[in-house]
């Protein structure tokens, strides 16, 4: 495992998403979700958003670390709104 | 209607799994060197994102990025179109039909780097026979100097390795219209463009997206056959970004750098598809 | 057929022929002809370019290494595949749409990138410089593309065919290795082929991962090359073979291609 060069940080944020996957799952076994339309164009389940989610994410991160130079942490708390937003609305 | 069945997952589990150790553990090590600066097995040190701070202000990743997009443009503009139209015309039973499908597929079952090896032949101008022509009729053509020459040859070379996959996924989406479909247009003499745009179009929506999609990821991510045909110049003209991350990781050894870059270069691809994807599937769902 | 198609389609193929012609043409001349000016045919017809690759074990090896590889690649495929794809032709269940979409974007990630985690990967469990080693690595873009294959297939079997099966008391691997993979034979072929295709064209896993026991014949006609100069004839004469294993394959697989793509799903 040595090759694989890991940081406390890195296996922090696999953690996590580790954690986010098996929660979605079990979430989805106890209350089955059912397809809805929110603020999204297309209609989506549980998982749709979560992914349109981390992906928007994805993007919001590169877009501060790109353009600005502000913290990478102000990307991550505005991304933590964007996810909350997909989920609940969209 | 297709039944819930969890239990589904055994049958999809050593897909899973195999699938899995080639690219999670991967994908993992790439997210790893991102953020670090290493110099060795044992020194290495945690960056935090200046990597990708750095790669995504380089103009020279700019300017691979914009060849790039132009490029799988081009590719997605001659290709779609062409390939519908010789889908159109090829034979559709008898011997003639198994010949042309055979012939048609050569170009794919070519190993890329020859590919580019027979393209290096054929565009020069002292042993290839197009080198040679062209420079007979009076036209100055030599793809290793001329930035136009180098382009025109890479896509033509573009154009002959993989019109065909469209050509036959368009084919095999032709050959699913019923022929009620051609006897009612023909009752109503509809011209053969209606005939195209009313009936055999709609029908070829779901297999172009396929073609789109898999022509866009394979464009997006060329590699070999520039590097053989051009080695990516004249200068940097046809260096294209699969090849820019190869020098930086390899040549250069800025295994940081070339990590955050590619993971970059990853979410393009993933977003990009996922929009195909969407939209192949939204469409499935409203047929 | 109008005359017009045969024109379109006509070009179409000549456009397809000519650079394979020239490439076939240069494979028959010494390489004082091939410099010496254009032919349109071999002056001096010569087979002494191909002497050179069945007399050399280092270059006919590169091809037993491929299609070795390749073979095992388009098996393990194959195997692992039908299940999946049976699995997702027949049932929902939970995740299935997202497992789907993530088995698709393995063939996005550029290999670029992952060469050196391969590489190590691969080296830490000791299968570097195996076939099976590259075999593998060919699955992580072959597997999804069986599955999406064989998925389209299956689909188009109507599933009274199934019930049916099971209340004759068929257990599912009986009905499934009796009944159900005949039925999609065409599609099997069409798997197989597009397998073959995209693990024997790639070049860039197949090099990073093997040394010298499992070498690829693709690799070894670009080190061969920067050896000594351009040795343009046996160049030629490499990439012509590298070009045959492929038409054998599709030649057997012709009237299966024919009526796969005929079915309308690819």
């Amino acid at each position: 495992m040595d090759w694989m060069a890991w940081t406390l940080p890195t296996a922090l944020f696999f953690g996590a998403i580790a954690t986010i996957l098996a929660g979605m799952t079990v979430w989805e076994l106890r209350s089955p979700c059912i397809e809805r339309k929110g603020f999204l164009p297309i209609s989506t389940t549980r998982g749709d958003r979560l992914f349109i989610g981390l992906l928007g994410s994805a993007y919001l991160h590169l877009l501060v670390v790109g353009t600005t130079d502000w913290s990478v942490w102000i990307a991550s708390v505005l991304s933590l709104f964007w996810l909350f937003a997909v989920m609940r609305w969209g | 209607m297709k039944v819930q069945n969890n239990k589904a997952w055994w049958l999809v589990l050593p897909v899973f799994l195999l699938v899995a150790f080639s690219a999670i553990v991967p994908m993992m090590t790439v997210v790893n060197y991102s953020v670090q600066d290493i110099f060795d097995h044992s020194t290495r040190y945690f960056v935090g994102v200046d990597w990708y701070k750095q790669v995504l202000q380089d103009t020279r990743l700019h300017d691979s990025l914009l060849r790039q997009f132009i490029f799988s443009g081009c590719v997605l503009l001659i290709e779609i179109p062409l390939g519908i139209a010789i889908a159109l015309c090829m034979p559709t039973k008898g011997r003639m039909a198994s010949l042309v499908l055979i012939v048609m597929a050569i170009p794919l079952l070519i190993p890329w780097n020859v590919v580019g090896t027979i393209w290096q032949i054929f565009g020069r101008a002292d042993i290839g026979l197009m080198g040679w022509t062209l420079n007979e009729l009076g036209i100055a053509y030599n793809y290793a100097s001329d930035t136009g020459d180098a382009w025109v040859t890479v896509l033509i070379m573009d154009v002959w390795h993989w019109t065909s996959l469209v050509a036959l996924l368009c084919y095999s989406g032709l050959r699913a219209i019923p022929d009620v479909y051609y006897q009612a247009a023909r009752i109503d003499r509809a011209s053969a463009w209606a005939v195209f745009r009313h009936i055999q179009l709609p029908k070829l929506k779901s297999v172009l997206l396929i073609a789109v999609m898999l022509r866009f990821m394979d464009s997006f991510m060329i590699y070999t056959e520039p590097f053989v045909l051009t080695g990516g110049g004249p200068g940097n003209a046809t260096t294209f970004l699969s090849q820019t991350l190869t020098q930086m990781a390899i040549g250069q050894f800025d295994l940081g750098p070339a990590a955050a870059f590619s993971l970059v270069y990853f979410l393009i691809i993933l977003l990009v598809s996922w929009l195909f994807y969407t939209a192949m599937t939204h469409n499935d769902k409203t047929r | 057929m109008t005359l017009r198609k045969k024109v379109v389609l006509g070009l179409y193929v000549l456009f397809l022929l000519v650079p394979i012609y020239w490439l076939l043409n240069m494979s028959f001349k010494s390489n004082t002809e091939i410099l010496g000016g254009l032919s349109m045919w071999p002056r001096s017809f010569t087979l002494a370019n191909y002497k050179v690759i069945f007399t050399d074990p280092s270059w006919y090896e590169g091809y037993l290494n491929s299609l070795y590889y390749v073979t095992l690649n388009t098996l393990i495929s194959l195997t692992v595949a039908l299940p999946a794809a049976y699995a997702f032709s027949r049932y929902r269940f939970l995740g299935d749409k997202h497992l789907f979409f993530w088995l698709l974007t393995n063939r996005m990630a550029p290999p670029a990138v992952f060469l050196l985690p391969f590489f190590q990967l691969y080296s830490s469990i000791g299968l570097f410089d195996t076939h099976i080693a590259v075999a593998l690595a060919h699955c992580l873009f072959n597997v999804p593309l069986a599955v999406w294959i064989l998925e389209g297939f299956m689909s188009g079997v109507p599933k009274e065919i199934d019930e049916t099966a099971y209340i004759d008391g068929y257990s599912f691997p009986k009905f499934f290795v009796k009944i159900f993979i005949p039925l999609i034979g065409s599609g099997i072929g069409v798997t197989a082929f597009f397998c073959f295709m995209f693990s024997w064209v790639e070049l860039l896993l197949a090099r990073t991962l093997t040394s010298v026991n499992a070498k690829p014949i693709a690799a070894v006609m670009t080190r061969t090359v920067s050896a000594s100069g351009i040795d343009w004839g046996v160049l030629a004469a490499a990439g012509v073979l590298t070009i045959l294993p492929g038409m054998l394959v599709i030649w057997f697989v012709r009237n299966h291609v024919a009526k796969g793509f005929a079915l309308g799903r690819v």
